[in-house]
């Protein structure tokens, strides 16, 4: 695993991409810390990460687009799947190869709020765990986007991917404020979400038998559930929806709450992304 | 050393792989020898991990490749159809990654890393980016990069295509010098390159293994008849009365050259038994000059033509005299037809050794 984290973690510095990556990032945190914090004589820091948290949106594929199509591309996929190492290792070597990228200029970040300790008060313990979920959103994003990379050999097609991806995690918490939350538009949106999520399961293990049974199984709950409890299904949809949200989650830590489902939430999105990539992997040698 | 069982790789509704079984014992150069398409790649693909079987087992030295998939891997280098380098890589960064993927402990790394760079003669560009290096080279440091770990064997994927002919005798030789300390299995379409280079030959056509012997012993089973060529200065009813001597002649073809009273005759018999001898002293008997004799025995690459072509597929039962640590390899069910070999249909028969450089040629 090592080998594969040294090696990536050169890739992206002998390339711009490491350089680029936390150039932009900290350009941004340069820029909003002067309009949120210089220029507003407030000393939170958390506002800063707040307003960029967008930014993840066009450096996240940036980042990720390559971590696994460029080796189906340029078939050293070969290499690896020959190695006398597991897939995992090898995708665990990759994820933390890039985490390490996004902690580089996360710990740069570090700084600034004791730069604004010299000149007003701050809240050290909201600033900084708005910097830990700050970098723990940042990795579970990164590992839906080394998904995405798995799943295609073009690194444009996974750029896209994941900026699609991430484009609505980011607005779905202010979707789901517009979206009707009379139960029976969440047992519809419900119904619908299911059959998706049949689909999805149907293309990936190509096996329709069982997501049919499972799409059939899941719907009649919903109807049971439905007919028996209707109060259930008031407003779930839209909470569900932001119950999803990783950014929903980042934003808690900025209001000053360290919430620590939510850190086990972007745990649990990461292991389960990194999973799939696993599984991605493995089915590639299936085909 | 390698075992294989059953192999069989359906993709969709084509079967890549049909029902594979044979076995490698350490010390040869073994070749997998057919056309493009005919499982070569996908067969090493699934002996080296790097695809799935849809049926069938593959150990190595005991170990299922995909159950004891680590332990399996130790035990092999391989070198893809494409060689699969980081083109970001310097040459010894590249072989340096390698050795820490393989685990090599350490203290060894930098050793090995600068023996097998000497072996593959690789030194000269050590500190160039792959990026920036011809085919040739890339090549070389593709099999760099399986000899690292010092695997008992080597699998070497198509290793001469694209290469110029310089590069191709000089791969050639490497590939020989690693034959005496591995255990080696190439894959080519290059008859000759087969025959040049390897121990065992093992012929796979649309997935299934055809025949699986020495280049010799092929040539030698597949010989129906032994043949005499001859140019001669005699009569032609000289030449049939002297040759009616001899038993088991089926046929005798003259053909008179019309300037310098020589004549070409094509004698062919029913054994297999080498008539030369008794030709020359049948001609010595009538005392008439024999001014070329040859043998004609069936080349490889009929042999290969005829194991591959669409038409039919041998009767397995004549392989079956193989060389010994084959025997169970030549057992091997793959090919297996209902269809008798019918010596009619066969090609002509050509001096032997003729086919080599055309063979090549046509592939560059």
């Amino acid at each position: 695993m090592r080998a594969i984290l040294d090696r990536e973690l050169k890739a992206y510095f002998r390339g711009p991409t490491g350089y680029v990556f936390s150039a932009f990032l900290l350009l941004f945190v340069g820029i909003y810390t002067m309009v949120y914090n210089l220029k507003s004589y407030l000393a939170n820091f958390e506002y800063v990460l707040d307003s960029m948290s967008f930014v993840f949106m066009i450096i996240i594929p940036f980042l990720t687009m390559r971590m696994i199509s460029e080796d189906r591309k340029q078939k050293t996929d070969q290499l690896l799947y020959s190695l006398p190492m597991s897939t995992s290792k090898i995708v665990l070597g990759k994820y933390f190869a890039s985490l390490l990228v996004l902690a580089l200029p996360t710990a740069i970040m570090c700084v600034y709020p004791i730069i604004l300790y010299m000149y007003g008060t701050i809240n050290f313990l909201t600033a900084y765990s708005s910097i830990l979920a700050f970098f723990l959103l940042g990795a579970s994003l990164i590992a839906v986007g080394m998904f995405i990379s798995s799943t295609t050999e073009s690194q444009v097609v996974a750029a896209i991917l994941s900026f699609i991806a991430i484009l609505v995690n980011f607005f779905v918490s202010d979707l789901a404020n517009f979206i009707s939350s009379s139960s029976t538009a969440s047992f519809i949106a419900m119904a619908i979400a299911v059959l998706l999520l049949a689909l999805i399961i149907k293309i990936l293990t190509k096996n329709g038998l069982f997501a049919v049974i499972l799409a059939i199984a899941c719907e009649a709950v919903l109807a049971l559930l439905l007919y028996t409890k209707p109060a259930i299904f008031e407003g779930l949809f839209p909470s569900i929806l932001k119950g999803f949200s990783l950014f929903e989650r980042f934003y808690r830590f900025v209001g000053g709450m360290f919430d620590l489902t939510s850190i086990v939430y972007f745990a649990m999105v990461s292991m389960i992304f990194i999973y799939l990539t696993v599984q991605s992997l493995e089915k590639r040698r299936w085909n | 050393m390698i075992e294989v069982r059953n192999l069989t790789k359906i993709y969709g509704d084509h079967v890549a792989v049909s029902n594979l079984t044979f076995s490698i014992q350490s010390g040869h150069i073994y070749g997998f020898l057919g056309p493009n398409g005919a499982g070569k790649s996908t067969t090493m693909n699934i002996i080296t991990g790097c695809l799935a079987q849809t049926s069938g087992e593959v150990l190595i030295n005991g170990y299922d490749i995909f159950e004891e998939a680590e332990k399996a891997k130790k035990l092999i280098g391989y070198l893809p159809e494409e060689p699969p380098l980081y083109q970001d890589m310097t040459t010894i960064e590249y072989l340096d990654f390698v050795a820490r993927a393989k685990r090599v402990p350490k203290w060894e790394r930098s050793d090995q890393i600068y023996d097998i760079m000497q072996t593959t003669q690789i030194k000269s560009v050590s500190n160039r980016l792959i990026r920036n290096l011809s085919k040739g080279y890339r090549q070389r440091i593709g099999i760099a990069q399986a000899l690292i770990g010092r695997p008992e064997i080597i699998i070497l994927d198509e290793p001469t295509v694209g290469l110029d002919p310089k590069q191709i005798i000089e791969i050639r030789e490497l590939i020989k010098s690693l034959g005496k300390t591995h255990t080696v299995i190439l894959s080519s379409h290059i008859l000759s390159e087969v025959r040049a280079l390897c121990d065992i030959i093992m012929i796979i056509s649309r997935g299934r293994l055809v025949a699986c012997d020495t280049p010799e012993n092929l040539e030698k089973l597949f010989t129906g008849t032994a043949s005499v060529e001859l140019r001669v200065k005699a009569s032609e009813l000289e030449t049939r009365r002297a040759l009616s001597h001899i038993e088991g002649v089926t046929q005798i073809t003259y053909k008179a050259s019309e300037t310098d009273g020589t004549a070409d005759v094509l004698v062919e018999t029913e054994g297999k038994e080498d008539i030369s001898e008794k030709v020359f002293f049948a001609f010595c008997d009538i005392r008439k000059p024999i001014l070329r004799m040859n043998l004609v025995t069936k080349s490889l690459e009929d042999v290969f033509i005829e194991l591959t072509s669409d038409k039919k597929e041998p009767d397995f039962e004549t392989l079956g005299g193989g060389a010994e640590e084959d025997s169970e390899a030549a057992d091997a069910p793959a090919g297996r037809d209902d269809e008798e070999k019918g010596p009619g249909k066969e090609p002509a028969p050509r001096p032997d050794g003729n086919i080599i450089g055309d063979a090549e040629g046509n592939e560059e």
